[in-house]
């Protein structure tokens, strides 16, 4: 395996080590820290909180190189603008994770222990892409 | 400090640096939405990292959450018509708004995007909201 894919896995592997080992993974803790106004469940501000620290951190220091180690550049998004598809998708997407807890990571992560929930919220995830696909498209 | 919470920020941690080291070496946003997209409408050339980067989360992911002691199983009781609903919505909501708890949280808050704020701010609320009235006013 080429060292860009390699250096994906162990990236991957340490994002769903984390994801299990803090919590993410399990939709009643996260609807709990969701749930402000009834039984809140601070938990997963550690998690964001350790994530977003470490990122604040690091990035900088990584940032400063000219590029990375096994790429030409960094592919970041140079959109800048706040517009109606940022704030109706974001919108969107938090509704979706307030219904039933999961976000992407978790729900995949789900499927590792072949979990009966991320069998069902997974193709439909998949589906909701799809469908952004072709309405851009049309 | 309680063990959960540990666990919660050691976990975090892993995550951040997870993030750290896609970024370093590969110069890629550990998003796991616009990961997953990309794998799904493959470009030439671009689809291999993509694959070993969700192989390795699902894989990780599992692997905890079945040896480790003390780790919480999946929930399993919650409405399939439900789990259809969240699903569409966070896969088109995702794309639509570039990113999701990863991509604007922990990769774009740790660059101080300010898009990725109004990102964060925007679906925090509207997921606090919706836990709200499923918990509070629907039930």
């Amino acid at each position: 395996m080429k060292k860009f894919s390699l250096a994906a896995l162990v990236s991957g592997s340490l994002f769903g080590l984390g994801l299990a080992m803090s919590g993410m993974t399990d939709a009643r803790r996260v609807l709990g820290f969701l749930d402000v106004f009834g039984d809140f469940d601070p938990t997963l501000l550690f998690v964001l909180g350790g994530a977003v620290a470490t990122t604040t951190l690091m990035f900088r220091w990584v940032l400063r190189r000219g590029s990375p180690v096994l790429a030409h550049t960094f592919q970041l998004s140079s959109l800048e603008h706040i517009d109606r598809r940022l704030l109706g998708g974001a919108a969107l997407f938090g509704i979706g994770w307030g219904i039933a807890g999961y976000c992407p990571g978790p729900a995949l992560a789900g499927l590792g222990v072949a979990a009966v929930e991320a069998l069902w919220f997974v193709p439909a995830m998949l589906a909701g892409m799809l469908l952004h696909r072709f309405v851009n498209r049309a | 400090m309680n063990p959960t919470w540990s666990l919660a920020l050691a976990g975090g941690v892993l995550i951040g640096l997870s993030a750290t080291l896609l970024l370093w070496l590969n110069g890629r946003v550990a998003g796991v939405s616009g990961i997953l997209n990309g794998a799904l409408f493959p470009k030439a050339g671009d689809v291999v990292w993509r694959a070993a980067f969700l192989a390795g989360l699902i894989v990780a992911a599992g692997l905890y959450m079945a040896l480790a002691p003390g780790a919480t199983s999946p929930r399993t009781d919650f409405s399939r018509a439900g789990l259809i609903a969240a699903g569409l919505l966070v896969g088109f909501g995702t794309r639509m708004g570039n990113g999701c708890t990863s991509g604007h949280g922990v990769c774009g808050l740790g660059r101080l995007s300010l898009r990725s704020f109004v990102a964060v701010t925007t679906f925090m609320a509207t997921a606090i909201a919706t836990t709200y009235v499923v918990r509070h006013v629907w039930n």
